[in-house]
């Protein structure tokens, strides 16, 4: 029992993560409908931000310190939200009346530019490195249960920026504007909503929240490199999916069931070898039963 | 164009490649080993051509057909090598290989196409791109194909004529199909999947079709893949791979067999034009790709806008 529930925290903080990343693939898809392959470069640039900004901090905040590591993760977020930004300006706006495959390669495109870039012996170079210790590493007993630090911060800070961003897309203008461009972007506009300016913030938000999941996702298994987002990235893009993409309750829940599934399958014996292809077969049965994913409405094509 | 014509260029392909065959040993053995990797990356587009471009569908799978059928020959060459075949029958068992390599990569195509015809465009392209990825997983773990560490001692069997000529034939089958009046299907779920079911076409089926031919030519080309390098590893038919592939395909203008035949050759060139610049050639390749589809977002050899035009 105790290794159920073991395993079951292990998974969902895993999944936590995983539901960051899938919720910005899931905003750019609601309004914009193209999977931004290059997401998942945002969300290793976030983990290589806290990297390089953990000692800079680390000289104004007692290192090991909670408001130390919430400073490397808001900076780290502000960093991403302006790449993702820029990244939409530059090679996706251009295209914005195109078809929607060619904003698929373009994304391609970015996404490799990224990753090769960063694999550059002048940027980053190819060689995994040690992320900094940003809290002090201890660990609750509970009941035979061991909850590290780093575990409890990745719930408390998901569970905080999955309230707030509730709060922006349900209660706020912006997030109000941004669903009616999701809905229906022609008749948004007529109303008066700036599109373009819709448009950044969403990525704006989706970039700030893998920003986010980097850093967390650093914290929990401390090695980075510039291909970390190729795995994790596609995994989360699953979860997206998986909760019906557009849908974004949907991708925090197909998070943390992946997170939860794969952690499970990695520790029972013979499966353990099959966890990377794991996800892909949970994704394959559900979208069968559920072709529109687990919290997506199956839409009725109009003739 | 007619059938008639597309034979005669397929003769005039075969009878190129042979010819041609007959002067590789003058060749530099590394020109020699990228132009066969242009024949077998012609084969994989334009296989992926008939998928993704005249039907209409969306894989990102494509590499895990070609991961299939690499495998599959690899295993039985090497086990024919073992039995001792004599060598006048190697053409033979290559070829036979090759063949079960096609099939075995058709038969999974067929068990992907069917379940997935319930899904379109994205849940399409992601269930693919998990099949592929499942495939690669199988691979790693799968003991008598040297799970993670990959299959060595693959005998090299891939030769100039065997690689142009599969493509030759790759071309003409994909062309001769797609222009034949049964192949008039494949546009048509192309074109509109609802009308064209509405005008009794069975759509489903031609989904199948196409991704039962297009992954038998897929595993064809794993086939010599396979033969060509004399190493699988799992992790050289990872995503990125199939990722590869589509670009080839978005590059040459989608349903364009031509056009993604020649896409297929620049985009494998490109690479090796750029290792003068080792440290910055994949840099330059992912920022061409981007250019490229900023500024030619029709593929680069579509030069008829948006009328559908007689591949």
């Amino acid at each position: 029992m105790t290794e159920f529930l073991q395993q079951l925290l292990n998974g969902l903080s895993l999944g936590a993560i995983y539901a960051l990343i899938a919720l910005g693939y899931t905003m750019v898809y609601g309004v914009l409908r193209f999977i931004n392959f290059a997401h998942s470069d945002v969300f290793m640039l976030g983990a290589f931000a806290g990297y390089y900004l953990a000692p800079i901090v680390a000289r104004v905040f007692p290192s090991g310190s909670v408001a130390g590591a919430v400073v490397v993760l808001l900076s780290a977020m502000a960093i991403c939200a302006v790449i993702g930004v820029t990244i939409e300006y530059l090679a996706y706006r251009p295209l914005r009346r195109r078809p929607r495959l060619t904003v698929l390669i373009t994304a391609i495109g970015v996404s490799l530019l990224i990753e090769f870039t960063s694999q550059h012996r002048l940027v980053f170079g190819p060689s995994p490195r040690t992320f900094p210790q940003l809290l002090d590493a201890r660990t609750l007993d509970i009941g035979g249960v061991a909850i590290g630090t780093t575990q409890i911060v990745v719930f408390v800070l998901t569970a905080v920026l999955l309230a707030g961003l509730t709060f922006v897309v349900q209660s706020t203008k912006v997030g109000t504007a941004m669903r009616a461009v999701s809905f229906n972007e022609q008749a948004a506009a007529l109303m008066g909503v700036n599109i373009n300016r819709i448009i950044s913030f969403t990525f704006a938000l989706g970039s700030a929240l893998a920003g986010a999941g980097g850093v967390l996702f650093a914290m929990s298994y401390t090695k980075i490199e510039p291909l970390m987002g190729v795995q994790t990235g596609l995994k989360a893009f699953v979860a997206a999916v998986l909760g019906g993409i557009g849908n974004l309750p949907g991708a925090a829940l197909g998070g943390i069931v992946l997170g939860v599934v794969e952690t499970f399958a990695g520790g029972v014996q013979g499966l353990s070898n099959y966890r990377d292809g794991i996800a892909f077969a949970v994704l394959i049965l559900i979208l069968l039963f559920r072709p529109a994913g687990l919290l997506g409405r199956a839409q009725v094509e109009k003739v | 164009m007619k059938i008639a014509g597309a034979k005669r260029w397929l003769l005039a392909g075969l009878a190129a490649s042979a010819l041609l065959h007959l002067f590789t040993g003058y060749t530099n053995r590394y020109y020699l080993g990228v132009s066969i990797d242009v024949a077998i990356n012609i084969v994989l587009a334009v296989s992926l051509n008939l998928i993704n471009g005249h039907t209409g569908q969306f894989s990102l799978g494509h590499c895990g057909f070609m991961a299939i059928g690499g495998y599959v020959s690899a295993m039985l060459t090497i086990a024919a090598h073992k039995a001792g075949i004599p060598q006048a029958l190697t053409p033979l068992v290559f070829a036979a290989s090759l063949l079960a390599g096609g099939v075995f990569a058709a038969l999974a195509g067929i068990g992907v196409g069917i379940p997935s015809f319930r899904l379109r465009g994205d849940y399409l392209a992601i269930v693919t791109l998990g099949f592929g990825e499942i495939i690669r997983v199988f691979f790693q773990t799968f003991e008598p194909a040297g799970a993670a560490s990959g299959l060595k001692g693959i005998p090299n069997y891939t030769n100039f004529l065997w690689a142009w000529g599969t493509a030759a034939i790759t071309i003409y089958v994909v062309a001769a199909l797609v222009n034949s009046t049964y192949g008039r299907g494949f546009l048509a779920v192309h074109d509109d999947e609802i009308a064209a079911g509405a005008m009794g076409v069975n759509t489903t089926r031609y989904k199948v079709t196409a991704f039962a031919i297009g992954s038998f030519f897929a595993g064809v080309a794993g086939g010599l893949y396979a033969h060509h390098k004399v190493f699988l590893s799992p992790t050289g038919f990872d995503f990125m791979r199939s990722i590869e592939i589509v670009v080839m395909v978005i590059l040459g203008g989608m349903g364009r067999t031509a056009g993604v035949a020649v896409a297929a050759i620049l985009l494998t060139l490109l690479p090796e034009l750029l290792r003068g610049f080792s440290d910055y050639r994949m840099i330059l390749y992912s920022l061409l790709i981007i250019i490229l589809m900023l500024s030619r977002p029709q593929g680069l050899f579509n030069f008829v806008g948006g009328k559908r035009v007689k591949a």
